[in-house]
């Protein structure tokens, strides 16, 4: 036990350090933590050993990061996407192998070797390049679409990878056909429900298994979070969340399949749930943390020894590797038409081999298909590869995309696309009434309230709408809160409105924040914490139906709309006074006591005034509208014109 | 160089419509001296500040309407406008001569054709003759009238290629009436000041 607290503790010391440093130079976080994981590693030995064990924990964080973006997805928009998967994806992947195979094969390899390498390298790092795309807000660019596609096949054709690559130790041919099935779980065996079944059954398994993922996630989610949000319980739901992730996983790995693809797969079933932004929010920090573990653990992985012992070989294929992927990746980007600084940005993100890499060189290993020598050299490629990725984007950010922006000054359209999406929290009688505005005009809004029938009741008429407590941080920023041009609250809580707009105005200053007051009070509660725009929910409503009386009275509609007018600039103008009257005074029952109290009379007074029309005939300064000229006034011109008579 | 501060009250109800008045105004934004005042913007529910629109009057020395020709007159706001702003006793009538002395004028565009305006064209009045309503206006409050700044044939305008040439001839016109370089008397004597701005324009000075 005491060695475990020592052992986290100095990953966990790494991370704090390392990662907030790489971050202030610009490096991002992925750098960080590799950084970190090099100098606990094999720069001071303070790790060592179990540094496999943890990766393969580890390699849950890549786990729930494909959950994550397959909550992104909805299916609509991955069967939108086909052609860019199959297409980008399948030509990378395809091309890449050939290439890479084609080399070894000049190196005198045996082609089987030569064919694993390729596939090997035809691989690039999701968790990177996905993470650092989110980190610098890539991800909506065409670049990083295009770039997400070809992840997404990669990730995909790992499972037949794995299911194949043990058919390439020709001699065992036969012994391996039985060994493939059992073997493809993954490549630290332990347990598994389909060794030694005949091809066919293997086949339904899987089929099953896929089947139980999907109709689960399409029927069974959502009575299961109705069940748990019932409870009011966060951490319940945090449970849920994960027995989710952890099961499919299981799942997965029981039959043989990539648990990466399985919790995918469930995440893009959940992707048109109203839970989803609760459910990102719920996993968001796991992800995080294992993550960067992972990549603590690749840091840490790298063999001084070997990689000085070969330091010209290895570092000569690893840009090697590089050049040639990033070479493919631009050819591709002609092809497919990608245009401008994205072109750049496809080509330069993917130019890595990934965490996949890892697991295919293991698993190869243990198929005896790549001698052990070569599967040590080739790791560290992998992992420099790796190392070299935030360097590659850096080298996008300083020196590609400050080019672009000089040229693409003219045209400024594209970047309109993105309008930015409006977050309404709170969707009761108020905030619905808003909503309906802004989708009439074809604004993008994502509506989050903690009452799931309402959110159900909105569902059904074609509303976005989510399950979540608005006020929680994690799940403003999995709304996208950042990329948000405005956020409208119209929670029902007082007290929690506040609050949300003085968090809100203090780590998004450049969101816009709108929000509904429910009295005078409250409204100046709303304006001391910094919002934007403040309605109160009754102001106007009252107004309209006062002058619907006034109009029952027989007042003709069109002076009742002017006095309408009046008493509102009326209003307007003492707001002002009146809310330092407000916040002059001392909290509390108190507030409303004495100077506040004078000058609210005063108000009503003004208004009064406002009101009351000078009546007498002729033509009165006071009443500012249309007034007549006083009788008789045309008598004063002569027949000349006016101008005449200036001296 | 005496400097002249230029009034643009502009009006157009559907501006993200607008072919020519949209560039005109953008153009007239950038000219220093000159401020620009967005009818609708400013006053969306018609509701208009009388105050405030009579004070931007008395601090400035021009006065233009920019507008696009609805039914052979402004948009209504700048009726509404006038209505309310050119009060008895600020812009006309005992002490009202606020306004007296200050060059009026409008900078309109038509879509009929040039020739359409014309006794024997279908709209069979000059549009001099359909303005004789603002030129009185101009009259009895005392403002200098100005011909209007016209363009016809507004609706292919894009299509002729005639905006930037359009757009540039406004500008010089406001910088003309900034500078204090337009010699009244020959503006006034030509029907539109379109076109003719070397008759009127003074060089140097």
């Amino acid at each position: 036990m005491t060695s475990y607290f020592i052992q986290a503790f100095i990953y966990l010391v790494a991370a704090v350090i390392a990662v907030p440093l790489a971050k202030r130079f610009g490096l991002g976080s992925v750098l960080g933590y590799l950084i970190a994981g090099t100098v606990i590693g094999p720069v001071i030995g303070l790790v060592g050993e179990e540094t496999t064990t943890i990766q393969h924990f580890a390699e849950f964080g890549v786990v729930m990061m494909l959950f994550l973006v397959g909550l992104e997805l909805e299916p609509r928009m991955l069967w939108g996407m086909r052609n860019r998967l199959l297409g980008l994806g399948g030509l990378q992947v395809g091309l890449t192998a050939a290439i890479v195979m084609g080399i070894a094969l000049g190196f005198n390899q045996p082609w089987s070797i030569a064919l694993a390498i390729g596939l090997i390298f035809s691989l690039s790092s999701t968790a990177i390049v996905l993470q650092t795309f989110n980190e610098k807000g890539l991800t909506k660019t065409e670049g990083g679409q295009n770039a997400f596609s070809v992840l997404l096949f990669q990730d995909i054709a790992v499972i037949p990878m794995l299911a194949f690559i043990p058919l390439l130790a020709l001699p065992e041919l036969i012994a391996q056909a039985q060994q493939a099935v059992h073997t493809a779980a993954d490549h630290h065996e332990e347990l598994s429900l389909v060794a030694g079944l005949p091809g066919w059954a293997y086949g339904l398994v899987i089929t099953a298994s896929i089947a139980a993922v999907v109709v689960g996630g399409h029927f069974l989610s959502r009575p299961l979070f109705k069940f748990v949000a019932g409870s009011g319980l966060r951490e319940i739901f945090t449970a849920t969340a994960l027995m989710l992730v952890v099961g499919i996983a299981a799942l997965m790995s029981l039959v043989g399949l990539s648990p990466a693809l399985g919790t995918f797969i469930a995440g893009v079933m959940l992707a048109n749930s109203e839970f989803r932004h609760e459910l990102e929010s719920n996993i968001e920090p796991f992800k995080g943390l294992l993550l960067g573990l992972f990549f603590i653990t690749v840091g840490a992985g790298i063999r001084f020894d070997v990689l000085f012992g070969e330091f010209f070989t290895i570092i000569g294929l690893t840009l090697a590797v590089i050049a040639l992927k990033a070479a493919v990746l631009f050819v591709l980007a002609l092809i497919f038409r990608i245009k401008g600084s994205n072109r750049w940005l496809f080509t330069l993100s993917l130019a890595q081999a990934g965490e996949f890499g890892f697991v295919l060189l293991s698993f190869s290993t243990q198929n005896h298909v790549l001698p052990a020598e070569i599967v040590q050299t080739l790791s560290l490629v992998v992992a420099l590869s790796m190392f070299l990725t935030p360097g590659l984007f850096i080298l996008f950010d300083k020196v590609i995309l400050p080019r672009y922006e000089r040229q693409s000054n003219q045209r400024e359209e594209d970047v309109i696309e993105e309008k930015g999406t409006v977050i309404i929290a709170g969707i009761g009688r108020f905030g619905q009434i808003v909503n309906r505005v802004l989708v009439a005009n074809g604004v993008k809004t994502v509506v989050l309230d903690h009452q799931a029938d309402q959110v159900d009741n909105l569902r059904r008429i074609n509303t976005q709408a989510y399950f979540g407590d608005a006020t929680r941080p994690d799940l403003l920023h999995t709304a996208g809160v950042e990329e948000a041009a405005m956020v409208v609250v119209a929670i029902d809580n007082q007290e929690a409105s506040v609050e949300l707009v003085k968090y809100l105005k203090h780590s998004f200053p450049k969101v816009k924040v709108l929000a509904r007051a429910f009295d005078r009070g409250h409204g100046y509660q709303l304006r001391q914490a910094g919002a934007d725009v403040i309605e109160s929910e009754t102001y106007h409503s009252a107004l309209e139906l006062g002058a619907a009386a006034m109009r029952e009275f027989g007042q003709h509609p069109f002076l009742v709309e002017q006095q309408k007018n009046a008493f509102k600039r009326a209003e307007d103008a003492q707001s002002d006074e009146l809310y330092a009257a407000w916040n002059d005074e001392s909290e509390g029952s108190e507030r409303y006591d004495n100077n506040y109290v004078k000058l609210f009379m005063a108000l009503e007074e003004r208004i009064k005034q406002a009101m009351a029309f000078d009546r007498s005939d002729g033509h009165s300064m006071a009443e500012r509208s249309w007034t007549p000229p006083p009788k008789g006034y045309a008598d004063q011109f002569s027949e000349d014109d006016p101008s005449s008579k200036e001296s | 160089m005496a400097t002249k501060r230029v009034l643009v009250l502009y009006a157009h109800p559907s501006q993200h419509r607008s072919e020519v008045n949209f560039p005109l105004r953008q153009a007239a934004q950038e000219v220093e001296g000159v401020t620009l005042v967005d009818l609708y913007y400013e006053y969306p529910n018609f509701d208009i500040c009388i105050d405030r629109e009579q004070k931007r009057l008395l601090s400035h020395d021009v006065v233009i309407f920019q507008f696009p020709l609805y039914w052979y007159s402004t948009p209504s706001i700048l009726k509404e406008w006038q209505d309310l702003i050119l009060e008895y006793g600020f812009a006309y009538g005992q002490e009202g001569t606020q306004l007296h002395g200050k060059p009026f004028l409008c900078a309109l565009s038509a879509g009929g054709k040039a020739e359409a305006y014309r006794a024997d064209g279908y709209n069979h009045f000059t549009i001099g003759e359909l303005l004789q309503p603002l030129e009185q206006m101009a009259n009895l409050t005392g403002m200098v009238y100005l011909p209007p700044f016209a363009i016809f044939g507004s609706r292919t305008a894009v299509e002729d290629k005639r905006v930037a040439g359009h757009v540039e001839q406004y500008r010089q016109l406001l910088h003309a009436l900034v500078d204090d370089k337009v010699d009244i008397k020959a503006a006034q004597a030509l029907p539109i000041l379109t076109d003719n701005l070397r008759n009127f324009i003074k060089d140097g000075a």
